[in-house]
């Protein structure tokens, strides 16, 4: 595959008619959006299917001494009940590590993990039925600590859950094959310069400053539950129906666990309501393809909103230890780190995210000296995985923090400690790399401090309670309430690391139709509402010149187009489109003997008559390599994407309640291909990183998750998010499409620890522990938090 | 049971309804209408926001029983044959929809807000949207598309 060269054609002032790229071209299922006839996974119905549902093990770790399917099936309506023994092919799958059962056998590690399934005419009778199956389970001893199970405590004698080696999968995102054993997931270790500590490393009067933080376990919670509908096929096969973020890496997994070959073994995605990681890893696929195969009916399966916190992994939660060696002037010279990343029962993609908190572990920062460990850690807490902002967001805490507490120490304004320190253009990464294309986390700091302030909060008799914190409960008109405002940068590697080899399949078609040049684009890359479809439009229409351009259906009859994931479809999907349209316009030209596209765009329906010219191109970008395991140094990463926000806060110091008054954010993005969608990105982004600073966790006890639900869970209201004021940055990079870098994620990275410093300037309360709750700001009294952590 | 009531305008009955379906389920899986969602169905989220005899309800908090003889409006009812309403236009235009999956039950939300008021300031339309999640935009473009559609119908 022959990487792309030249730069973007010339977008010049586009419209949004024009749909080209650079424009707010409309989203081409936004009409079946607001009109409530899109698809989703949990819409699709058929004549004479039949609805299955999951038993869970209630316990986070037992032993199963046997299981009773009988009540369940002596039911009227039950048409199946299986378990693991009716599994016919492998019984564990995984993305990189093949040891997640796809019912339990013998032991369930977790509160929540799939036991048996139900196929019932009604979902009423299969959830009575699977209440109906009788689990002896032998109650142990749970595990609910990572560094516990890593023997990083003092807790005693250490419980091994995963004691066997189990398989790594082919398509793993490691270049190195890793032979897990114990509970270590993955140890990532960068060894930088000088090992000795801060002091001795630079050799002059260094300012230490130590810091320990802990950021809590996060829901994905996009609103469209996990579900889809599989229908058995007169080949043997089965056809799948279903929301999800990969088809091809699911597909690989089905395929193993049916035992049947891929051919057999067909994905459509269903639309998607929302994904941000959650559904990068297997939930409902292969239980509905088992109940299909064997009742010989479609079979729908779509959780409820209690279901969906046990059927998806979570964002990990996080312990880190980090100690700054800055000069009297300011200078960042060391960075000691340890993180430890609670992986939960099952590995999910636990050991890109450690890669990834490591390697992007002390920020968009130049450190000459760094020793940093970031372990994952098997648990019999909820399994954790993909997450936006993918292990990059719990360092971010860390280590922003750790720059205001240095300047504080320091007594230097902590935007100007940042600036001093600040990657750019031609900087050394803390794993070797040269950082190649723009870094501009000097400008987008600068350009915050130059947005206007939100005006001076309201008190006494004018107060409008709806801006109090606390809100129409009318809790305060303004008494204890002090305003603070936050900063944070952050940097996230976009598309897939460390020698994965990653890439995308894009088909594209150019024809007439009804006398008129039609494009076809097809791909099996995931629109999860980002809004990847109306940027394979825009591309072709900018490629082609052609305005018509219908996006085929996504399936796996064409090539895998990789995870949308780690902000990366734009970039490699949006590329191999590009790269098919150039081809196809090669194609025809060579067919009409001219040499110039203009000439022929007004004369397709002669060139073309009615053949259609067709090209398919696998994409990938440039390519990274494994770190070192013992020094963690290696081109790792293909591109960095920047973002800096500004949060200011109102905070009730009695009652311990935030109201974010405003988030200010500025990001780098290369080329917006579709500004609309590009700000739409940065304030959703935005809005979940603030999520984690104040208000969301999963809070588990005992290795059981005591909040599944919309009530006791909270995601940010309309009410909860403050007016954002956004500025993009357009410096492109040359390695890629367009310029353009990878936009969803790093706005998560650096919303939430700008909001926690916001708190801190607010209380004058050095908070180590996200989410914030009142009770870390009203219990302090003159105890600091870190003091009693 | 047999349920029949008024959707969309339209006289609809179905049988064999188990007392316990909700008529978000009715709706979706017995009417085929599945524009109304079902993200919580536990009256958290709005995304199953209705008309129920003009009043807007959470359809997964009303038992399929009670909506006998009754009316009820969806997001399916919101366009004029081919012609969207402004509010569905204003959505789209604003780029206030990405997944989508709460937008059904925030066009039927601010249907209602701007029946009552024509030209909500935003703290009141914040406060009306209060019930309503979504996980994808952070709000910004929701407000943007609220303005939008009342400056639309003003």
């Amino acid at each position: 595959m022959t990487a792309v060269s030249g730069q973007a054609p010339t977008a010049t002032a586009r419209t949004r008619e024009d749909g080209g790229v650079g424009t707010d071209a409309a989203r081409p299922d936004g009409r079946l959006k607001v009109t409530g006839e899109f698809a989703y996974g949990s819409d699709l119905w058929m004549d004479d299917m039949l609805w299955g549902v999951t038993l869970r093990s209630p316990h986070p770790h037992a032993r199963i001494r046997s299981i009773d399917i009988g009540p369940a099936l002596a039911l009227p309506g039950v048409f199946a009940v299986l378990t693991a023994e009716d599994v016919p092919g492998e019984l564990r799958y995984g993305l990189e590590i093949a040891d997640q059962p796809v019912l339990a056998e013998d032991v369930v590690l977790y509160q929540g993990e799939p036991v048996a399934l139900v196929a019932a005419e009604h979902p009423e009778t299969a959830r009575r039925a699977s209440a109906r199956i009788v689990v002896d389970y032998e109650v142990l001893e749970p595990v609910t600590d990572a560094r516990t199970a890593l023997g990083h405590g003092n807790e005693g004698p250490r419980t091994d859950l995963h004691p066997e080696p189990t398989p790594v999968v082919e398509q793993s995102r490691e270049a190195a094959p890793l032979r897990p054993h114990g509970n270590l997931i993955r140890h990532l270790k960068i060894r930088k310069g000088d090992q000795r500590d801060a002091a001795a490393a630079a050799g002059k009067d260094i300012v230490v400053v130590t810091g320990d933080y802990e950021v809590g376990m996060q829901d994905q919670a996009f609103l469209g539950p996990e579900s889809g509908l599989a229908v058995p096929a007169e080949d043997g096969g089965v056809d799948l129906y279903v929301s999800t973020q990969w088809l091809h890496v699911d597909q690989q997994q089905i395929c193993r666990a049916l035992g049947m070959p891929k051919e057999k073994v067909r994905l459509t995605l269903a639309g998607v309501g929302g994904a941000f990681g959650g559904r990068e890893d297997l939930s409902m696929h292969v239980h509905a393809c088992l109940l299909a195969m064997r009742t010989g009916k479609p079979v729908k399966m779509s959780y409820n909103r209690e279901e969906s916190f046990f059927g998806h992994v979570h964002r990990h939660p996080a312990k880190m230890h980090y100690e700054h060696g800055f000069t009297r002037d300011g200078d960042l010279v060391s960075v000691r780190a340890r993180i430890w990343l609670d992986g939960g029962a099952y590995a999910s993609s636990s050991a890109a995210v450690v890669g990834n908190a490591g390697l992007m572990g002390i920020g968009p920062y130049v450190v000459p000296n760094v020793t940093m460990d970031c372990w994952g850690a098997y648990t019999n807490n909820p399994p954790c995985g993909a997450m936006r902002g993918f292990g990059a967001v719990q360092a971010a805490f860390a280590y922003e923090s750790q720059m205001d507490k240095g300047a504080a120490a320091l007594g230097i304004d902590p935007v100007e400690l940042r600036v001093r320190n600040a990657m750019e253009e031609g900087s050394i990464a803390p794993t070797g790399q040269v950082v190649d294309s723009a870094a501009p986390v000097v400008e987008l700091l600068r350009r915050l401090q130059a947005m206007p302030l939100p005006p001076a909060a309201s008190s006494g008799a004018d107060v409008d309670l709806r801006a109090m914190p606390g809100g129409v409960s009318n809790t305060t008109h303004g008494e204890g309430v002090r305003r603070g405002v936050g900063w944070a940068v952050g940097y996230k590697n976009i598309a897939f690391s460390e020698g994965f080899d990653d890439y995308s399949t894009a088909r594209v078609r150019l024809e007439i139709t009804g006398g008129e040049p039609t494009v076809t684009v097809h791909t099996a890359a995931a629109e999860v509402g980002q809004g990847l479809v109306t940027v394979q439009q825009q591309i072709a229409r900018t490629e082609l010149g052609v305005e018509r351009v219908v996006i085929a259906p996504t399936d796996t009859s064409v090539g895998s187009g990789g995870s949308t994931s780690a902000s990366r479809q734009t970039y490699v999907t949006g590329g191999a489109v590009q790269e098919a349209c150039r081809r196809v316009r090669a194609a025809v030209l060579a067919r009409s003997g001219r040499e110039l596209w203009e000439d022929v765009l007004g004369d397709l329906v002669a060139v073309l008559g009615d053949e259609a010219v067709e090209e398919t191109v696998v994409w990938r970008h440039r390519p990274t390599e494994a770190v070192d395991p013992e020094t963690g140094q290696g081109n790792a990463h293909v591109q960095y994407a920047f973002a800096a926000h500004r949060v200011v806060v109102d905070v009730d110091v009695e009652l311990g309640l935030v109201k974010v008054v405003e988030m200010a954010c500025t990001q780098d993005v290369g080329k917006a291909i579709n500004p609309q969608a590009v700000v739409g990105q940065i304030h959703g982004g935005s809005a979940q990183g603030m999520g984690l600073a104040l208000m969301e966790e999963v809070v588990v006890t005992d290795g059981i998750i005591r909040n599944p639900s919309f009530t006791d869970y909270l995601i940010p209201t309309i009410l909860d998010m403050p007016p954002m004021r956004v500025e993009v940055l357009e410096l492109p990079d040359p390695h890629a499409p367009y310029g353009l870098r990878g936009v969803g994620e790093p706005p998560t990275v650096s919303s939430g620890p700008a909001v926690l410093a916001a708190i801190r300037d607010a209380t004058g309360m050095f908070l180590t522990r996200v989410p914030v709750r009142p009770e870390h700001i009203t219990l302090s009294g003159d105890v600091r938090s870190e003091e009693r952590a | 049971m047999r349920v029949h009531l008024t959707v969309n305008g339209e006289r609809r009955q179905a049988d064999d309804v188990w007392e316990g379906e909700s008529l978000l389920y009715l709706l979706r899986e017995r009417l085929g209408l599945p524009g109304s969602k079902n993200a919580c169905e536990q009256g958290e989220c709005g995304s199953c926001s209705v008309y129920l005899d003009g009043e807007v309800v959470c359809a997964c908090l009303v038992a399929a029983g009670q909506a006998v003889g009754r009316e009820v409006v969806t997001v399916e009812g919101l366009a004029d044959g081919a012609d969207l309403h402004p509010v569905q236009q204003a959505f789209l235009d604003a780029g206030a929809v990405q997944c989508g999956f709460c937008t059904p039950g925030l066009l039927v939300t601010v249907h209602d807000l701007l029946a009552r008021d024509a030209a909500p300031e935003d703290a009141e339309i914040r406060e009306a949207l209060a019930g309503n999640l979504c996980r994808c935009t952070g709000y910004e473009k929701i407000l943007d598309a609220v303005r939008d559609a009342a400056g639309r119908l003003a």
